[in-house]
């Protein structure tokens, strides 16, 4: 190598070497890419440019402004069609979020425990785990999201089958309503005292918290481990409870009554939201059972060995050992799977639930002739939310990524 | 000629003041058999260890002979027979397994250290969910057979960054922070490069030392020959000989002892 250094050196610098010599030639495929890329994008933009001109269009967001003259089904905030386009973006956006949200929690509590009894040494346990993974994650989610909603609009009674002598009856001692028209559920109703009440329900989430902690230290220093689980459950019940017969039931509940054609009162929720929640979650939740039973796989068989040889208990070992070494493996994956969920939410066009897509990426674009426009917010929107949900997680992951060495 | 090799590793003076083997039964085996499906692996088991015994199993691969071990701390259930430990019959009572895990240590051929906690955590994470040990006192008690293992120095790092010879010697360290009364090696120098076989087997050499009783399964002949007080050889699950070394390894009874001994000694 010497040498050839040398002899470049002496013989000064020769164009051929941009390519063949190694300390050059990355620098020039990057400059050559970069030209490129440069060379595309200014294409794209200037016939972008060239073709609204053409059209007689220009580039204006100010159609945001402008009324929106159309009604949305679910409002999470005050909206009327005479609301701007960009409230319409934003109920639409509060809808997304909503769905995503929901359907994030019920994916993972699905996943893990179809993940963890897809390991189960019960043979039918584990079938019928593998039935509902193999089942939903082979058919396309638009295929299960219209199929749950053919089932709640469908084969769920009508509210009039509700009436005295009708056929259908409610749940849960007559607070839950499953109807063609959607569920409806208690909602509550917060009276005088209730402030206290939360007040009441949020220091003992505290009390749980700082229970846990005396609880380790009180390990480490005496090695008795105080009952957590019990303490905890009682702390989270009791004082809440009681608060709520000493402040003289401040919060009540607002059943769902039959009035007239539909249901009055409580809480409505729509076919379309909850067949696009439970087909998400059912969907994802496929999807990250086989990350948590690939995780936990994962470590090897020896490790729990080790543990129980040194007498630890299964459910301690799967705490203490095997969890900690498969949550690297798991974390990752499931990041990619929140992010399908809440990008695949934008299939709530096939139910008609208002989400982003069908306010500001539907019907905002369709009356205002923005195409452009409304695809690149919605586009924003999305990109935004993805990099914070990634953003979140990947903080979570180096939190419970594995010190080795 | 490898067993001389081996024979050089543990050369030093063996101090046998404390090996000795008292009448009190620790392990009663009688009549164990074990099936892997239709795989017969264990068959008609009968063995007896007293306390103190420091016992070699040797055997051809496929013998069953970590099988057996690994009965014996219930990785591995039996299907038939008895086995006794300490006095507590090896049933299905989960009660009964986890006294004689927490009675019973056990090495393993690839260490199987925690990699995810330090060493120190790796010695002290049994005894405090297990033996409800105050923290401070697991601590103290994990630096001192970490002493006795010649690693104290390495407590904080992670096991990742130990060189194998270490990772055994943590690894019986860890069984050591329970107090076993018995220990079960399962190959535990097999994963070894030849120059760390010497540091784990010293180890061994002192726990047979204080009279720990111990069962190992290996091919380091020169150990066999210097610590153990009885020779097992194991063949498709049996039990074919058993004696003491010097008889083992001068008169062998059987054919097949014969044929297992050229071939692992003969090279």
């Amino acid at each position: 190598m010497a040498s050839t250094v040398d002899a470049s050196s002496r013989q000064g610098f020769k164009l051929s070497q941009l390519i063949y010599d190694t300390r050059y030639r990355s620098l020039t495929i990057q400059a050559i890419a970069m030209a490129l890329l440069v060379l595309f994008l200014s294409w794209l933009v200037s016939n972008t440019v060239q073709n609204l001109s053409d059209l007689g269009k220009d580039f204006d967001f100010g159609f945001l402004g402008q009324r929106a003259g159309y009604d949305i089904n679910q409002t999470l905030i005050p909206y009327t069609s005479g609301s701007s386009h960009a409230r319409a973006a934003i109920v639409g956006i509060l809808n997304t979020l909503l769905v995503a949200f929901l359907g994030c929690i019920l994916a993972t509590i699905v996943g893990v425990i179809a993940g963890v009894l897809r390991l189960s040494k019960n043979w039918l346990v584990a079938r019928l785990m593998t039935v509902y993974v193999e089942g939903f994650r082979n058919v396309p989610l638009l295929l299960w999201i219209i199929a749950i909603f053919a089932m709640m609009t469908e084969a769920t009674p009508q509210p009039r089958d509700f009436r005295e002598g009708g056929t259908a009856s409610m749940w849960l001692w007559d607070s839950v309503a499953v109807s063609n028209r959607g569920v409806y559920i208690p909602a509550p109703v917060w009276g005088p005292g209730s402030t206290a009440l939360i007040i009441v329900f949020v220091l003992s989430i505290a009390a749980i918290i700082g229970f846990r902690r005396y609880a380790f230290r009180r390990q480490e220093a005496t090695g008795v481990l105080l009952p957590i689980l019990p303490v905890s459950l009682a702390l989270f019940f009791l004082p809440s409870i009681l608060a709520y017969f000493v402040l003289g039931g401040p919060v009540s509940l607002a059943y769902p009554e039959l009035g007239g054609f539909n249901f009055q009162g409580g809480l409505h929720m729509r076919n379309s939201l909850i067949a696009l929640w439970l087909a998400l979650s059912l969907y994802t939740g496929a999807f990250i059972a086989e990350i948590v039973r690939g995780g936990i796989l994962s470590v090897a068989k020896g490790q729990s060995e080790a543990a129980f040889a040194l007498g630890l208990r299964p459910s301690r070992t799967m705490n203490l050992v095997i969890l900690p070494q498969a949550m690297r493996v798991i974390i990752p994956p499931l990041i990619s799977q929140y992010l399908n969920l809440t990008k695949n939410s934008s299939l709530a066009i096939a139910v008609g639930y208002m989400d982003a897509r069908s306010t500001l990426g539907g019907i905002t674009i369709n009356q205002t002739g923005r195409e452009l426009e409304g695809m690149l917010l919605l586009g924003l929107f999305y990109l935004v939310l993805s990099l914070i949900i990634s953003g979140a997680m990947n903080v979570f992951n180096a939190r419970m990524k594995l010190k080795e060495r | 000629m490898s067993d001389v090799a081996h024979e050089m590793q543990t050369s030093r003076a063996i101090d046998r003041s404390q090996m000795q083997v008292s009448d009190e039964v620790a392990i009663q085996i009688t009549d164990m058999n074990k099936w892997f499906g239709q795989f017969h692996v264990l068959r008609d088991i009968d063995l007896t260890v007293y306390r103190g015994e420091r016992i070699v199993i040797c055997g051809p691969s496929g013998s069953g002979k970590s099988t057996l071990i690994r009965c014996i701390n219930h990785l591995e259930e039996h299907q038939a027979g008895r086995i006794v430990v300490d006095g507590i019959e090896l049933s299905n009572d989960l009660k009964n397994i986890d006294k004689i895990r927490s009675e019973v240590g056990m090495c393993f051929q690839h260490f199987n250290l925690f990699p995810h906690l330090t060493i120190l955590e790796n010695c002290t994470l049994a005894p405090i969910w297990v033996r409800k040990v105050p923290k401070r006192e697991a601590e103290e008690t994990a630096m001192h057979y970490l002493t006795k293992v010649k690693i104290p120095d390495q407590a904080n790092k992670y096991p990742g960054q130990l060189s194998g010879g270490q990772q055994q010697r943590v690894a019986i360290a860890r069984s050591l922070c329970m107090r076993p009364r018995i220990m079960l090696f399962d190959e535990p120098t097999s994963a070894l490069d030849p120059e760390m076989i010497k540091e784990v087997l010293d180890t061994m050499i002192e726990l047979a030392e204080e009279g720990m009783t111990m069962l190992c399964v290996t091919h380091e002949m020169g150990f066999a020959r210097q610590v153990a007080n009885r020779v097992i050889f194991m063949d498709q699950g049996q039990i074919v000989e058993q004696n003491e070394p010097e008889e083992f390894f001068g008169n062998p009874q059987s054919e097949r002892t014969k044929l297992f001994l050229s071939q692992i000694l003969g090279h």
